[in-house]
């Protein structure tokens, strides 16, 4: 089942690449995703039913525009910064807790954090993140995490989980 | 109308892209530098392809536009983990945080995995331990 659904996506990429029907461009498109099933197949997400749930979907509806502007603000801020004269920066890495559980879940809440204000994930070891942060604005721990992953985290919670 | 807001989208796209370059200049290390690279030139590369792929659909040449959008879609996807790798990576053989950092929490972590990585004999760290 996840071979199938592995190799299908893998063929589905490949056709909107090439956008033809060539019988060449089939056969090999074919060939690929065959073998990268076959590669590949076991590292793809389990638990696949979780696509049809239309309320996941609603969510990550929501989840994009409120990310692609926490995105925006990040880049403001960090171009601020840059052209700023006395390049005003306080970086360090911080430990904050999440209570995500999903791998695929913490994935994406890894990568919201990097693409985020100031913040970049520099490893996670079970529910533990250490987190490079360019400002560290504040000493108390339960403000760190709200700040960094809280936005995230209920959203994320109901798309992934 | 659409061809011009492409091209709007394209040029603030490149402005990202430029802040970007400073910042990996100005800022003083190699995980500062990493959240400059990240943040400014995702961003900037993927509206630059947003604005490739809207130029693509008005013209009704739909490659072009396919394209564009999964390309943008996997450099979302792949940015970040290739920045947390490289941080990661520069930690654990070594590279300091800059003096003006005023907290490290992952000392310890890296510090085990160090050990781990010795004891399984992946990477030998008698170079970096040596000022």
């Amino acid at each position: 089942m996840k071979w199938l659904m592995c190799l299908l996506s893998v063929f589905a990429l490949w056709m909107l690449l090439f956008w033809s029907l060539d019988p060449w461009v089939l056969g090999t498109g074919a060939f690929f995703a065959l073998l990268v099933g076959t590669l590949l197949g076991d590292i793809f997400p389990d638990r696949l039913e979780k696509l049809l749930d239309p309320r996941r979907w609603l969510f990550l509806m929501i989840y994009l525009p409120f990310f692609f502007w926490c995105c925006v603000r990040a880049n403001l801020d960090v171009a601020l910064r840059v052209i700023h004269p006395d390049v005003p920066i306080r970086p360090g890495i911080v430990k904050v807790r999440t209570t995500l559980r999903g791998e695929m879940a913490k994935t994406f809440l890894a990568n919201s954090i990097t693409l985020t204000p100031g913040t970049l994930t520099v490893d996670i070891d079970g529910q533990d993140l250490y987190i490079h942060w360019i400002n560290i604005n504040t000493d108390d721990v339960r403000r760190r995490t709200e700040e960094i992953c809280g936005r995230f985290e209920p959203l994320l919670r109901r798309i992934f989980e | 109308m659409l061809e011009t807001a492409c091209y709007w989208v394209i040029g603030i796209g490149l402005v990202f892209d430029l802040f970007g370059c400073i910042g990996l200049i100005r800022l003083p290390d190699v995980y500062n530098r990493a959240q400059a690279a990240t943040k400014c030139v995702t961003l900037g590369t993927c509206m630059i392809l947003l604005g490739v792929a809207g130029l693509g659909f008005g013209r009704a040449d739909w490659p072009m536009g396919v394209k564009a959008v999964i390309c943008a879609v996997f450099i979302l996807l792949t940015n970040p983990v290739a920045a947390h790798a490289i941080c990661r990576g520069a930690y654990l053989s070594g590279v300091k945080l800059w003096e003006g950092s005023v907290e490290d929490a992952f000392a310890d972590r890296a510090r085990d995995l160090r050990d781990r990585q010795t004891e399984e004999g992946l990477v030998s760290h008698e170079e970096t331990e040596t000022p």
